[in-house]
C-alpha cells in the first residue's frame, strides 16, 4: 500500500500543483483520479468532509486538504529542492504573492474565460490590472521563486495551461507577449522546466474539457 | 526609531491579531493608527501596501509584510517565545486548514447574519450555524483550538470571541450561544480570560458605540 496517495483530478490546476511539488521532492505517490464533475468517491468525502474537494493528500493514513496547505506540508515533510525560501521575509513574500494569485488573479482570470458580455469585459479589465502587478514582481527574476521554481510558480501553474488554453480557444487576448513580456517569458521558462515538461497535464484532455464547457456556456446563453 | 512598527486600526480584528501575536512573543512595537473607515489612509500605508492598501502592515527593519495570516507566520518564524503554530508538520497543516476555514467560510456568513435583514439574514444564519457546528466539533477534548494554549486558530478566531459576540448583543441575534454550542461557549470564556487577550482586545463599549453608529448610518441612508 502506497504511503502517499493523492486524490485529484487531471483537469484541476489545484491537484496539478501537488503533483508538481511531490515530483520536485522525488516522492512516490499513488494518484487517485476523482470524477469531480459527476461523482465524488466515498473516500474523498470521508477524507475531506468539510470541503468535499480535490486535492487531498493522504500521508500515512492522515488526510491534508487545501492545495496551499498541502504545499507547505510537503515542503516541511520531505527533503529536496525547497518550495518556500529559507529566509522568513522571503517566505512571507512568497505566501503573500500566492494568496494574491488565488484570491485576486485566479477568480478574475477564470471569470474572464467563462463569462460573456459586460461581465466578461469587466473581468478582463480586472485580470489585466492584476497581471500588471504580477508582471512587476518578475523584474530581474527568471521565476517568481528566483533561479528555480518555488511556491508562487507552482501556484501560478494555472496561468500556463488553464488560462492560456481557454484564451486561445475562445480567441480573446488578455495575456499577450506584447502586453506582458515578462509573464510570457516566465511561462516559457516554466513550461521548459524538466519537471513540468516531463509531466505535462494532458493538453488534449484539457482542450476537450474546455471545449465542452464553452459549448455548455454557449448553450446556456 | 522602533525596529517594529504596526500599521493598524483600534477597531480592526485583523490588526488586533497582530498585536496579540507580538505581545505573545514579547516584541516591542510602535502602533500607528490608520483612519481606514473614513478612507483616510496615510501615504506611508499606501507606500507599504500598494497592492491591497489595507491594514495591518507590519514593518520590520524597514521591510513591510502584509496580509494578517502571512504576518502571523512571519512573527512565529522570526521571534522566539510561545509558538503560534505547532511544531509537527501535520498539526501545522491542520492549524493552517482551520485558519483558512474560519476566514473563507465562517466569517462571511457570520458578518452577513449580523448586518443583513429578512431572507438574506435567515439564509446567512443557517449557513453560519452549520459552519459553527463544524468548528464546535474541532474543539473536542481541547481547551483552545491550539491545544492547552492559544495558537494561530485562536488568534484568528478573535473576531468570533469579541466582534461577533458584541454584534450579537446589539442586534439580538442568537446564533452562538452556550446552549447551542457548549464547547465554543467554553472556549469563549477561556479565551477572554487570557491576560494577553484581555489587554489587547479593543474596549467593548467603544466597539459597541462604533457598531451602533454604523447601524444608524446604514438605516438613515436607506
Amino acid at each position: 500500500m502506497a504511503e502517499v496517495k493523492l486524490f485529484g483530478s487531471s483537469g484541476s490546476p489545484f491537484s496539478r500543483r501537488i503533483e508538481v511539488a511531490l515530483k520536485l521532492k522525488g516522492v512516490e505517490y499513488e494518484f487517485i483520479e476523482e470524477d469531480i464533475y459527476n461523482k465524488k468517491s466515498p473516500l474523498l468525502l470521508k477524507y475531506n468532509p468539510v470541503h468535499k474537494k480535490v486535492p487531498v493528500l493522504l500521508h500515512n493514513g492522515k488526510p491534508i486538504c487545501e492545495s496551499l496547505v498541502i504545499l507547505e506540508y510537503i515542503d516541511e515533510t520531505w527533503e529536496g529542492p525547497s518550495i518556500l525560501p529559507k529566509d522568513p521575509y522571503e517566505r512571507a513574500m512568497a505566501r503573500f504573492w500566492v494568496k494574491f494569485l488565488d484570491e485576486k488573479c485566479f477568480p478574475a482570470m477564470w471569470q474572464a474565460c467563462w463569462s460573456i458580455g459586460e461581465e466578461q469585459e469587466k473581468a478582463k479589465e480586472e485580470a489585466t490590472e492584476f497581471l500588471k502587478i504580477l508582471e512587476g514582481t518578475l523584474s530581474g527574476k527568471k521565476f517568481f521563486g528566483g533561479d528555480s521554481i518555488g511556491m508562487v510558480d507552482i501556484g501560478a501553474n494555472f496561468i500556463a495551461y488553464w488560462f492560456m488554453l481557454p484564451q486561445e480557444l475562445a480567441g480573446f487576448e488578455v495575456l499577450t507577449k506584447e502586453k506582458f513580456p515578462k509573464l510570457n517569458e516566465w511561462k516559457n521558462e516554466y513550461l521548459n522546466c524538466s519537471i513540468i515538461k516531463e509531466n505535462p497535464p494532458l493538453k488534449d484532455k484539457l482542450t476537450a474539457l474546455f471545449r465542452a464547457r464553452f459549448q455548455a456556456v454557449g448553450a446556456a446563453k | 526609531m522602533a525596529e517594529v512598527k504596526l500599521f493598524g486600526n483600534w477597531g480592526s480584528p485583523f490588526s488586533c491579531r497582530i498585536e496579540i501575536a507580538l505581545k505573545l512573543k514579547g516584541v516591542e512595537y510602535e502602533f500607528i493608527e490608520e483612519d481606514v473607515y473614513n478612507d483616510n489612509k496615510s501615504p506611508l500605508l499606501l507606500k507599504y501596501n500598494p497592492v491591497h492598501k489595507k491594514i495591518p502592515v507590519l514593518l520590520h527593519n524597514g521591510k513591510p509584510i502584509c496580509e494578517s495570516v502571512v504576518i502571523l507566520e512571519y512573527i512565529d518564524e522570526t521571534w522566539e517565545g510561545p509558538s503560534i503554530l505547532p511544531k509537527d508538520p501535520y498539526e501545522r497543516a491542520m492549524a493552517r486548514f482551520w485558519t483558512k476555514f474560519l476566514e473563507e467560510k465562517c466569517f462571511p456568513p457570520m458578518k452577513q447574519a449580523s448586518w443583513s435583514t429578512g431572507e438574506e439574514q435567515e439564509k446567512a444564519k443557517e449557513e453560519a450555524t452549520e459552519l459553527l457546528k463544524i468548528l464546535e466539533g474541532t474543539l473536542s477534548g481541547k481547551k483552545f483550538f491550539g491545544g492547552d494554549s492559544i495558537g494561530m486558530v485562536d488568534i484568528v478566531a478573535n473576531f468570533i470571541a469579541h466582534w461577533f459576540i458584541i454584534l450579537q448583543e446589539i442586534t439580538g441575534l442568537e446564533l452562538l450561544t452556550h446552549e447551542k454550542f457548549p464547547k465554543l461557549g467554553q472556549w469563549l470564556d477561556d479565551y477572554l480570560s487570557c491576560s494577553i487577550i484581555k489587554e489587547t482586545l479593543p474596549p467593548k463599549d467603544k466597539l459597541t458605540a462604533s457598531f451602533q453608529a454604523r447601524i444608524q448610518a446604514a438605516t438613515t441612508s436607506k
